[in-house]
């Protein structure tokens, strides 16, 4: 609420206020980065123990020491909890949509600034509480990132005990933080948006951030009751999913999954927005067909609470029922396949400039059409009998996921650097960055499709146990090879970011020449964001529009003969 | 690219098969048409001083059609995918063919357990035989195996068959199939089932007719009935 | 709107509301994902009726007469924040401050004398579900009530006059609450 009398440059708040419990969008969204960049370290470093373990079976990893097979079942727990709700979440969602949302709708922040540091707090709470069951007797959640029960639901078929539970309490809070942040971006875009703002000159990534929203709030309902209900049986010894006492194991996977699918397009959603922005704004075009794309996404939307149960074609689902969510699967394809579409008709007759944004947005499109591809494969029933719980669904969701979350991710700090924090990231640095990741990358996964095509299952810690998977040693150690390549040529970021953060060049307020309202304003924004109330007076893309001589036209530049196009 | 699936010796396998390169040549289609042309207009549509980008927002339908024709294509292959799909899926669990062979499983941290009813056909009876991790049948010859679980769900998995089923605990699931090839192949648990799911391994022995017999003669000999 | 204001529509009031809206349209889906395993659940297996047979009508019906009428008294409350009387609206908080006590005391009586003939959380999937639902539901109650009596105590002392406004909030949200026990109570109680 805006009832700060204040004016925007004048900060006279403490360092407390200003830096640790503040209320402001745009420290709470580099508080969510942060926090987000720490866990995917974590999630990289148990990215290699998985691989070392894969590839070096019952050997000591260097740094680690030997991975007993009950480890490498927490290992993999932790990884995908991790890489799912401590990284994708709070940098696509959390970050980008706090740090944007108000400074694209030109706002001074949120709606409820202090219910959004409250959303910051309890993702750290649930942070710490996913830590502290690291330590726990009985180590972590070993289970899967998807905890089946009745393997999660008793103490005595994993041996683990707290910490399945603080798992569980850490996947509560983290949901009830994304809940309340969700309220907050969608509350702030229907209420706050500057003069002239009309829902369909938001910048696209805006729309996605609201649709990713919405999608979550509506789905994630029912998994928090299942969280519950898997918590009960836990600590209380109800027996909702324990067929002993008439429950229902698979009662978790339909709960589970019909957020689970959804989760998926929340990360998706926002990571396309980031590549729509910054595919615009290097090849000087508007986005092709920008309503469609709107719709598109919210078809998506709809179709995603229909599919879910294409994770369980092989549960013991009635096997009437496959075909039917097998079709509204592969339908999904339709309405993706025109963003995709939209997005390479968007460079036809533009002016590209490869920046390191532009590499990484490119760089996302082109793996996650190949990922996006292989999720037809998985979603016909009846091949799914055969590559379900193999390397080969492993290869398509990291494609999927990594293609949005890193190479995604990596756009957008690449891209919003400048104004997140004032000054420019350095390019030959960034551009070295994206080939060895984009290269290492593909090494590790395309290999991973054909291990999964031989039948190497998941979630087990050595291949070779299996007579039948022995001959895939020399690929698994190759996959390793490429995946601790992948991971050190993150050390580029890493010194790359924390180098520009303190000797950068300094940024100008508009370093790529962009339209959207964060543009107009200081690198960084100040408190409040703008010194004078910016006025809308066109879309988000209008770049080498006819109406000027330059190529670019920010949204809030009054033109004398202004017809306000879009 | 023949040798990316393991060897099939199941009756359905081909099938399972087909779908797979089905959806492979739709699938690399679209994957080089689309990459394609990306690849192609970002070399070609480089920065260049002096050439100004096209003002083109792709709002009006005609600009649109060019997208909405593809999509078309792409709706009517998906259409097609099920349709090819569909029939497979019918084929392998849908209605059963009828059974020469019954047999039970069930997964048990950290095993499968398997029993034969018996020269009388009836489980629960003194003549029942239960082995762990291995699986006897003869070629040719339609068994169904009744899964089910002790404990946690575990996943009853024939690579070279191309068959998977989930095990459930308070669940019974049918499952069938027809081996076409004796040989030795691997059942793995497909399901993390706990510290033990790596290894939790049986092995599908597939007898000529006369090995079967042989075998089924030596089981029932021995003992006793 | 002052002339620096830069914002459409920068008023608490309708932020409160769309916000609270939003809030409740993702609670939703919380008791709707419950309800529906319930259901599917309860169609897959027997004997349920008998095990609901050991609940106390007569305490869910005086329940559900308690959580109505505070869903009355707090639309009173509103009411009377628009005549800007905060004497009543002060009466009516506390009466719906004490109703929803009530419930959760006749509620804590219930599970005592439950727990007491046996039916402890772990009897049964039927009392999985009545604990899972009824506890789910009394945390939202005591949420409620804890938000009505800091809405109480601000009427009070009078501070409530200048967010007045959220009155109205927190009764959409006690009404939610009230629904849902009207979903919960024949599902469990006289089916
Ligand atoms: C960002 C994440 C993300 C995204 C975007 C997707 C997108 C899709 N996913 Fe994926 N998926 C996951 C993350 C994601 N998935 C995860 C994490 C899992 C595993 C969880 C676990 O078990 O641990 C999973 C698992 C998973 C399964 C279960 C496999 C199994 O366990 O057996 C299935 C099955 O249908 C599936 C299907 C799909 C489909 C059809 C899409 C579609 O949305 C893709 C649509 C896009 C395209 C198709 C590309 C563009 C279109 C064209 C270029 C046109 C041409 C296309 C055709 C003619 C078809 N996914
Ligand atoms: C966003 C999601 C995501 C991402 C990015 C990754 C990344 C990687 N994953 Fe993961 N993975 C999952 C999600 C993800 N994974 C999930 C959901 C599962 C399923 C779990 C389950 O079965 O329950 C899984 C499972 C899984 C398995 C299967 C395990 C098994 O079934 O037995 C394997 C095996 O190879 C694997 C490997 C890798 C590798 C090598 C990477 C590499 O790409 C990692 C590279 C690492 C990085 C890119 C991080 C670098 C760090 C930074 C950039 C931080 C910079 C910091 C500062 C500036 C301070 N993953
Ligand atoms: Cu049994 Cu995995
Ligand atoms: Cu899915």
């Amino acid at each position: 609420m805006s009832n700060h009398k204040s004016t925007p440059h004048d900060d006279s708040r403490g360092f407390w206020s200003r830096c640790v419990f503040s209320t402001d969008h745009k420290v709470i969204a580099k508080q969510y980065l942060s926090l987000a960049l720490f866990w995917a370290l974590l999630g990289g470093a148990t990215a290699y123990l998985i691989r070392w373990q894969l590839a070096h079976p019952d050997t000591e990893a260097p740094g680690w020491g030997y991975i007993a097979p009950d480890v490498y079942n927490a290992l993999i727990t932790m990884h995908g909890t991790i890489m799912v709700f401590f990284v994708a979440m709070p940098i696509l969602l959390a970050a980008f949509g706090n740090y944007l949302i108000p400074l694209m709708i030109g706002a001074r922040d949120m709606a409820f600034p202090r219910l959004n540091m409250l959303s910051f707090w309890v993702f750290f709470l649930a942070s710490a509480v996913l830590i502290a069951s690291f330590f726990v007797p009985g180590g972590p959640a070993a289970a899967g990132w998807t905890g089946y029960p009745p393997l999660s639901a008793k103490m005595e078929y994993t041996g683990v005990g707290w910490g399945m539970n603080l798992w569980l309490v850490a996947l509560a809070l983290e949901f009830a933080s994304f809940l309340l942040g969700g309220v907050n971006f969608l509350t702030t875009t229907m209420n706050m948006r500057a003069p002239g703002m009309s829902f369909f000159r938001l910048p696209l990534i805006v729309w996605m951030q609201l649709t990713a929203a919405v999608i979550f709030m509506l789905s994630v309902g029912p998994l928090i009751a299942g969280a519950v209900m898997l918590l009960m049986d836990r600590i209380l010894g109800t027996t909702f999913y324990l067929p002993e006492g008439g429950g229902e194991p698979l009662l978790w996977q339909h709960l589970f999954w019909f957020f689970g699918h959804p989760e998926v397009y929340v990360i998706l959603l926002p990571g396309l927005g980031i590549v729509l922005e910054v595919i615009s704004v290097f090849s000087r075009k508007p986005v092709f067909a920008y309503r469609a794309i709107i719709y598109a996404t919210i078809i998506a939307g709809f179709l995603s609470f229909i599919v879910w149960a294409h994770h369980q074609y092989v549960s013991g689902l009635d096997p009437r029922l496959a075909m039917p969510f097998s079709i509204t699967t592969i339908i999904i394809s339709v309405p993706f396949a025109f963003v995709v579409f939209a997005i390479i008709a968007t460079l036809w007759r533009s002016s590209i400039q490869f920046a390191t944004p532009m590499l990484f947005a490119v760089g996302s499109l082109s793996v996650f059409i190949f990922g996006g591809l292989t999720g037809i494969f998985n979603g016909s029933a009846p091949l799914d009998i055969y590559l379900h719980d193999t390397y080969f669904v492993v290869a398509h969701f990291h494609y999927t996921l990594f293609s949005v979350v890193f190479f995604g991710g990596f756009a957008g700090i690449y891209f919003w650097f400048p104004k997140m924090f004032g000054r420019m990231m350095n390019e030959a640095l960034g551009k070295i960055h994206f080939w060895l990741t984009f290269v290492f990358f593909n090494a590790v996964f395309i290999p991973m499709h054909l291990v999964g095509l031989r039948g190497m299952v998941r979630r087990i810690a050595n291949p070779m146990q299996y007579e039948f998977l022995k001959p895939l040693e020399p690929l698994n150690m190759f996959i390793t090879l490429a995946a601790i390549l992948l991971l050190i040529s993150q050390i580029i970021f890493v010194i790359n970011f924390f180098w520009s953060l303190v000797r950068g060049k300094a940024a100008e307020r508009n370093p790529w020449q962009a339209n959207t309202l964060e543009w107009t304003t200081d690198s960084p924004p100040p408190h409040e964001n703008f010194a004078t109330a910016p006025m809308v007076y066109r879309g988000p893309y209008e770049y080498s529009s006819p109406e000027t001589s330059e190529d670019w036209l920010p949204q809030d530049r009054p033109l004398s003969t202004s017809r306000a196009a879009r | 690219m023949s040798n990316w699936f393991p060897e099939n010796v199941s009756t359905f396998g081909g099938d399972v098969d087909a779908i797979f390169y089905f959806i492979y040549y739709i699938t690399a289609f679209w994957f080089v048409l689309t990459e394609g042309v990306l690849l192609y207009f970002l070399l070609r549509y480089r920065r260049r001083p002096g050439r100004r980008a096209a003002y083109v927002t792709g709002d009006s339908l005609n600009q649109l059609a060019v997208l909405l024709i593809p999509l078309a294509i792409v709706f009517v292959l998906d259409l097609w995918i099920d349709f090819r799909g569909a029939e497979v899926w019918a084929k392998i669990k849908g209605q059963a063919p009828p059974s020469d062979i019954v047999v039970r499983a069930v997964g048990k941290q950290f095993n499968w357990e398997f029993t034969y009813p018996g020269p009388d056909g009836e489980f629960g009876t003194a003549d029942d035989l239960q082995m762990n991790n291995s699986l006897h049948v003869p070629v040719n010859k339609v068994v169904h195996v009744t899964l089910t679980s002790q404990d946690v769900i575990h996943s009853f998995f024939l690579p070279h068959l191309r068959l998977k089923q989930d095990a459930v605990p308070g669940r019974e699931i049918r499952v069938w199939f027809e081996a076409t090839k004796p040989g030795e192949y691997a059942i793995p648990c497909a399901e993390l089932c706990g510290f033990g799911h790596s290894g939790m391994n049986g092995t599908l022995y597939v007898h000529t007719p006369e090995n079967y017999a042989a075998w089924v003669k030596e089981r029932w000999t021995k003992n006793g009935s | 709107m002052n002339a620096d204001a830069a914002t459409l529509t920068d008023t608490p009031a309708p932020v409160g509301k769309t916000g609270t809206w939003w809030f409740l349209a993702s609670e939703i889906p919380v008791f709707g994902g419950l309800i529906a395993s319930y259901i599917v659940v309860r169609l897959g297996s027997t004997g349920w009726h008998e095990a609901a047979s050991h609940l106390n009508f007569n305490l869910a019906l005086l329940n559900t007469f308690l959580l109505l009428t505070s869903s009355m008294t707090i639309v009173m409350a509103f009411a009377a924040t628009v005549e800007k009387d905060y004497r009543k609206v002060a009466n009516f908080l506390g009466l719906t401050v004490l109703l929803g006590v009530g419930f959760l005391v006749v509620k804590a009586v219930e599970y005592t004398t439950e727990i007491q003939h046996g039916f402890t959380p772990a009897a049964g999937v039927f009392w999985s579900f009545y604990y899972g639902m009824t506890g789910l539901h009394a945390l939202h109650v005591a949420a409620g009530i804890i938000v009505n009596a800091v809405l109480w105590v601000g009427a009070l002392r009078g501070t409530l006059a200048k967010n007045s406004h959220r009155v109205e909030l927190a009764g959409l949200y006690w009404h939610l609450v009230d629904i849902i026990w009207i979903f919960l109570f024949p599902l469990l109680y006289l089916a």
